[in-house]
């Protein structure tokens, strides 16, 4: 017997109440060895910021494996104009169930008011053009799906990740 | 290049589609393009864990956070965290978050002229136990007035967001109460195109729970996608 599975609903413009005690957006110490901040802004259709979104990753250790002593879970709301920021370090490669590697990756998941259920993307890193040429995911996608899966890296060594929701260079979202 | 991940059309299975026209914000924050299937890999099939150590005592009663008590109808509202096919997600972190009795919640952007209750503020969270059982005492939350229509108002939830054992089953979604004369009217619990899958959005009265001389029981079951099921499964 199959139970009916309980649908998503939106989490509205209040999510910051409940959603934002539990889990901060650092992963490790800023200037910690290693440490690399994430950032970018959620953009709906028209072009505009996202103020009300929140942002989860979810990433396996430097090692490659999940669920070790690296807490690989981080969340951070964009009340900040839209903007999210996340310190991590680099994941590992993760084994494929091809048998082979998945280039490194972060998996990102978007709440929003008028998003009635979670989005979910990938983030690559832009170093990693071997591994990410490989990758069973980003290989099998057109290059302008994956070029919204990569990101940026900026100047002062941080990486930048927008999440467009909608219209010119929408994100590649998938379902899972 | 040869696409090899399947597209998938929006609104299939129980949840509500991204684009839902008489919920106005869906409009500028639905993806128009068509969700491709991703390989179950390991980053699907792991999730977060959250320690016991990480909970308050209390975390999980709403109404003893501060030296009075909330105005309103004390409720005990407690269920299970289960996969489709029954079996119980346990010690998985259980968050909730609602408006106080006057429909008015803790929050900046909140400008409904309604009273703010000195002592309640919205929020708990706990972790289920062996059998995937959680358990929450709070007070019932008001109906709210919002801008999607002229005179539109939201039924009476309780905003829940739960972890299953992979990542691909978290689950952010909204608890009503039976019988809300306002659920013909709101585009949020109408989005939910399958009759069967609405009614899983409706905590049943339940005096098992009901505390005698104290509160009002609620009972909501809350049932997450097997965890190594896909989209594909979806009828």
């Amino acid at each position: 017997m199959r139970l009916v599975r309980t649908p998503s609903q939106t989490v509205g413009p209040y999510l910051h109440i409940g959603l934002v005690g539990s889990f901060g957006p650092e992963l490790v110490p800023p200037g910690a060895p290693g440490a690399i901040r994430i950032h970018g802004h959620v953009i709906d259709g028209a072009g505009d910021a996202v103020p009300d979104a929140l942002v989860e990753v979810w990433q396996a250790g430097p090692d490659g494996h999940y669920g070790g002593d690296f807490a690989g879970f981080a969340r951070c709301d964009t009340r900040d104009g839209g903007r999210f920021e996340f310190v991590t370090v680099k994941p590992g490669r993760v084994h494929s169930p091809d048998g082979g590697f998945q280039a490194p990756h972060l998996e990102v998941g978007v709440f929003a008011r008028g998003l009635l259920k979670r989005l979910v993307t990938r983030m690559y890193f832009p170093d990693e053009a071997t591994a990410n040429s490989m990758d069973p995911v980003l290989s099998a996608l057109e290059p302008s799906e994956w070029e919204t899966l990569i990101a940026a890296r900026v100047d002062d060594g941080s990486l930048s990740f927008d999440i467009r929701l909608q219209g010119r260079r929408e994100t590649v979202f998938f379902a899972l | 290049m040869k696409r090899h991940l399947t597209e998938v059309e929006d609104g299939l299975g129980v949840d509500p589609p991204y684009l839902f026209e008489d919920y106005l914000a869906t409009r500028l924050r639905a993806p128009k393009r068509p969700l491709l299937v991703l390989p179950q890999t390991l980053s699907e099939l792991t999730s977060p864990v959250y320690g016991h150590e990480s909970i308050g005592k209390l975390d999980h009663d709403l109404t003893k956070r501060h030296d009075g008590e909330p105005q309103g109808q004390r409720i005990v509202v407690s269920g299970r965290l289960l996969e489709e096919d029954g079996r119980p997600v346990r010690e998985a972190l259980v968050e909730i978050w609602q408006a106080n009795a006057a429909g008015r919640y803790r929050h900046d952007a909140d400008r409904h002229d309604a009273p703010l209750d000195p002592n309640f503020d919205g929020a708990g969270r706990c972790l289920t136990d062996s059998e995937g059982r959680y358990s929450f005492v709070t007070i019932k939350p008001g109906a709210y007035p919002w801008q999607n229509h002229p005179n539109a108002w939201r039924p009476a939830h309780i905003h829940f967001s739960v972890f299953g054992r992979a990542f691909s089953q978290r689950l952010v979604t909204q608890m009503y109460f039976p019988g809300d004369p306002l659920f013909p009217f709101d585009p949020i619990y109408g989005s939910v195109r399958d009759p069967k899958a609405r009614e899983r959005l409706i905590s049943s009265f339940d005096l098992e729970t009901t505390a005698p001389g104290w509160a009002l029981g609620f009972a909501f079951d809350i049932v997450l996608r097997g965890a190594a099921a896909t989209p594909l499964d979806d009828d």
